[in-house]
């Protein structure tokens, strides 16, 4: 879309540029560690055999499983409770007078400043780092879904009304499928920012996840290269939650938001 | 086509009564913008309206078709006076309404929920098929708007509206987004398509070849605030040909009335 060249267009012009870029990373890790000789920070290859000691023990994709799953449910209340408030407060004026200021209030609050009080809340279970998940990601959607609404074209409404359709088929023909890639768009920021606070969380308490794995392989026995290994993993599966929602957009429903 | 005069006709299928309609500008000045327009359409008349532009033309036909209300008069439609849009008739404006998320044929079938079209499902694809076929879009049935192109998707806002019967078609500019060879196209097909369902048509445009190549009769305004300033009757067969004498003497007769 944004270049013309037809040679970055196929998947070798998508690839292979940020593989590289990676692999400089990577190399470049590599050359100060030697050169340094450090005592405490791992070489890619140290972190790679001490991922795959976590793989060949099961943990590794216990703590996966344990954060995924706490992002699943509070990611998927979030977007229950932010797709009908925000379709209602987008549609109805007073509703949207009346609770945006507070939506705006509580949005820029961190989702870490949330702990001690979702601790106190819920205890160190698996609750809390849910709630923090549900309220980092709920705010985005919501504002994104009420922009959806406004943002829907004059011309369309009109039409609807001209044709005196009942209010159930405008909202499922119409108001829904005219929003829907401002949600997608929503789930997008959500997911990016739950997965962000759900390791954050599982620093603080908890006895597994990818946070939890973190800070343990730290205070038992200073296991830096673990700590990198998960690093390494939280950024891969971030990656790949990203690119799943990005699927929805491929949508047949959705594609005239990204077409022109 | 209609030989009669309408004006002197009982009633007329639309009878618009001295109306009249302000706006209030940001410094809470009021701008008249329609002032005073008395006329009568009669049942199958196709009747344009032509004047300069910004001369309140969209806002007459917004009045007409019950998107806005008079400050003083009345618009009746078949003696009942005019309060909101209504499926009874169809509004075609330049910028188009044809909902993007939906398919052809969902596009077609939006308007059919009411049960007097068509009772099944069924039946709604297969008479939006019909219509698909009658505007030459057979094949295209499953395609999204954004895979069309613009005289396509006039045909598609064409046959959206003739699929629910209205009385009445209001045409605002409809085709002046088109190319001026594509514009051509569509002023004989919506001749055509008439000639199979008679409608009462609404023209509104700036293009007073259009005008004379399809209308009835004109009604040429003045600027703002807008009146009728002139009235002609076509009185040619159809096809007609712009270049013939008659035309051309129209042509020049309605341009005079705008100045020109």
């Amino acid at each position: 879309m944004t270049s013309s060249n037809s040679r970055w267009d196929g998947w070798p012009g998508r690839v292979i540029p940020p593989m590289g870029v990676i692999g400089a990373i990577v190399a470049l890790w590599w050359w100060l560690v030697a050169r340094d000789d450090s005592a405490i920070f791992p070489t890619p290859l140290a972190v790679v055999t001490g991922a795959w000691e976590l793989v060949q023990d099961g943990t590794l994709f216990e703590h996966i499983g344990a954060s995924l799953m706490r992002v699943g449910i509070g990611f998927g209340l979030a977007l229950l409770v932010a797709i009908p408030l925000g379709l209602w407060m987008g549609w109805v004026t007073p509703a949207y007078r009346t609770l945006n200021p507070v939506f705006q209030m509580l949005r820029p609050i961190s989702p870490i400043a949330w702990i001690p009080l979702a601790i106190l809340w819920f205890g160190v279970g698996n609750l809390s780092p849910v709630f923090l998940i549900f309220i980092s990601s709920v705010f985005p959607m919501i504002v994104q879904t009420v922009s959806g609404v406004h943002t829907i074209e004059r011309r369309y409404l009109r039409a609807a009304a001209n044709f005196g359709v009942p209010r159930g088929v405008l909202f499922r023909q119409v108001v829904i499928p005219a929003v829907l890639p401002e949600v997608i768009i929503g789930m997008r920021i959500g997911i990016g920012v739950a997965w962000l606070v759900v390791v954050a969380a599982e620093m603080i308490a908890l006895h597994s996840g990818l946070g939890y794995l973190i800070m343990d392989s730290r205070n038992a026995g200073n296991r830096y290269d673990l700590v990198v290994a998960s690093m390494v993993i939280i950024g891969l599966i971030g990656l790949l939650l990203d690119g799943l929602t990005r699927l929805l957009e491929r949508l047949k429903t959705v594609r005239w938001r990204y077409v022109r | 086509m209609s030989v009669e005069n309408p004006q002197a006709a009982a009633g007329g299928k639309i009878v618009v009564d001295a109306i009249r309609k302000a706006f209030t500008d940001a410094r809470g000045k009021q701008l008249p913008v329609v002032g005073g327009i008395s006329l009568a359409v009669a049942e199958g008349e196709f009747l344009a309206i032509v004047g300069p532009s910004g001369c309140g033309k969209s806002t007459l036909m917004n009045m007409l078709a019950g998107f806005e209300q008079p400050d003083a008069g009345g618009v009746r439609i078949d003696g009942r006076v005019v309060t909101a849009p209504s499926p009874k008739g169809i509004v075609i404006s330049q910028q188009g309404s044809v909902f993007p998320w939906l398919t052809v044929q969902q596009n077609l079938m939006f308007g059919l929920n009411g049960t007097e079209h068509a009772e099944t499902a069924q039946e709604r694809a297969e008479l939006a098929d019909h219509y698909a076929a009658m505007v030459g879009l057979k094949g295209f049935e499953n395609a999204y708007p954004h895979e069309l192109s613009g005289g396509m998707l006039k045909r598609v806002e064409l046959a959206r509206a003739f699929i629910v019967k209205p009385e009445i078609l209001y045409l605002d500019e409809p085709f002046s987004a088109l190319d001026a060879l594509m514009n051509l196209r569509m002023r004989n097909e919506l001749l055509r398509i008439l000639g199979e369902e008679r409608h009462t048509v609404l023209l509104i445009t700036h293009d007073v070849e259009e005008a004379i190549y399809m209308a009835d009769r004109i009604v040429v305004l003045s600027p703002r605030p807008t009146t009728i300033q002139a009235t002609f009757e076509v009185d040619l067969p159809h096809p007609r040909r712009i270049g013939s004498p008659e035309a051309q003497a129209l042509r020049e007769a309605i341009l005079a009335e705008l100045g020109l």
